[in-house]
């Protein structure tokens, strides 16, 4: 066998090996992870509308509402939906419990972020504050949302719709008033044209 | 001394100290500055790295007599992406909250160079077993750098070490130790104190 062959075979052999042993790999690893994402996503949801039995997902422009429902109850109690955008460096997910009217936010949960440690990373917990590690993201609950959600800084919140900033984390606090602010929007314009 | 150093034992224990992937060769440092925020982090890194080298080298020693070297590293570079992509699935399925923090640290073990350093230098040359007598040894050297480091950080930085607390209220932790500042402190520290105590051993 000259040269030339015995690179094309091992080469060639080589690859298709570890396209099947990745492939074998991939048929026992993949349900796990979508099973994983599933179970973070159905949590999520659990944690931000108020108590439900089941929920219903409508799907347009790329976003999911999920409608949440009681067996005995015509009214939805609530909706979420997951907002999405740029945080100080990378993207930030949150998955947000709203009222119908889409004034008043029931609660959120960050899904994804990629936020400075220990300062950026408030916005989910911060252990530094002894009372409340969760006082950032509790500020959403009950939460009003028009005429917008506005950011304070080093002051406590005077109105209701309003959050105080982190300190040190100031582009990560405004976006995401700006990123529930965008979502919120794109929410309801997809609710009113698809479900009302 | 020409014959101790090619002793199983000496294989081995060179990957501790002598030829410390880190502190004495300095490879490898994106995933060594990128994820020792903590000790866990620093410890999964280590593993993955070093179970990908291990794989690497006994597949690539058994094979390397039917390699051709004009090929080599391409070849190389196929076995060693095989098993990356193998871990960083294995850590998405069974350890997905690792998986999230080393994010995309994990698929770049592809590009470490210890791993095609290693099957360069060593494997490639090797029969099966001394391969793995030296990635073994290299693998722990570099996790007890990566688990040192990510410790001496999470100390100062968090206070915690693998998520404990263990030190009190009355301190108050460094932040900068958990960013990417702390990492080049930290590493700069740790290679200045190993360079200190071999320069005090040659005196000697």
């Amino acid at each position: 066998m000259n040269l030339t062959t015995k690179m094309i075979v091992v080469l060639t052999v080589l690859t298709m090996v570890a396209g099947g042993l990745l492939s074998y790999w991939d048929g026992i690893t993949s349900p796990r992870i979508e099973a994983y994402r599933l179970e973070q996503l159905k949590q999520a949801i659990a944690e931000v509308l108020p108590d439900h039995e089941s929920y219903d997902e409508v799907k347009a422009d790329g976003m999911i509402l999920y409608i949440g429902k009681n067996s005995n109850d015509p009214e939805p109690v609530g909706l979420a939906f997951e907002a999405i955008g740029n945080g100080f460096q990378g993207k930030i997910s949150i998955m947000v419990g709203i009222s119908l009217d889409f004034k008043k936010i029931n609660a959120i949960k960050i899904l994804e972020q990629l936020e400075t440690p220990g300062l950026g990373t408030k916005i989910v917990e911060d252990p530094s504050n002894k009372e409340d590690r969760f006082w950032f993201p509790n500020q959403f609950k009950n939460l009003i949302t028009e005429p917008q959600i506005d950011v304070v800084k080093n002051i406590k919140p005077g109105k209701p719709n309003e959050i105080q900033a982190i300190t040190g984390a100031t582009i990560s606090s405004v976006a995401m008033a700006t990123i529930l602010n965008d979502g919120i929007q794109k929410a309801k314009s997809i609710y009113q044209l698809k479900v009302q | 001394m020409a014959k101790s150093k090619t002793t199983l034992r000496y294989e081995f224990l060179k990957g501790l100290w002598d030829e410390n992937p880190i502190l004495k060769s300095l490879l490898g440092l994106c995933p060594v500055l990128a994820v020792t925020n903590s000790a866990i982090n620093g410890l999964a890194m280590g593993l993955a790295t070093t179970f990908v080298l291990l794989s690497s080298s006994i597949i690539i020693s058994s094979i390397r007599n039917l390699i051709p070297n004009q090929v080599r590293i391409p070849a190389f570079i196929v076995i060693i992406a095989t098993f990356v992509t193998v871990a960083d699935r294995f850590l998405a399925a069974f350890f997905p909250l690792i998986s999230k923090d080393l994010g995309p640290y994990v698929p770049l073990i592809v590009v470490n160079c210890i791993i095609l350093g290693r099957q360069e230098a060593f494997s490639s040359k090797n029969s099966v077993f001394r391969s793995i007598i030296d990635s073994s040894g290299m693998g722990v050297g570099f996790i007890l750098v990566l688990v040192a480091l990510g410790g001496f950080r999470e100390i100062l930085g968090s206070a915690s070490l693998f998520g404990v607390t263990v030190l009190g209220d009355w301190f108050q932790p460094w932040l900068v130790m958990i960013l990417p500042g702390g990492a080049f402190l930290g590493l700069g520290i740790f290679i200045g104190i190993a360079n200190w105590i071999n320069d005090r051993r040659a005196r000697a």
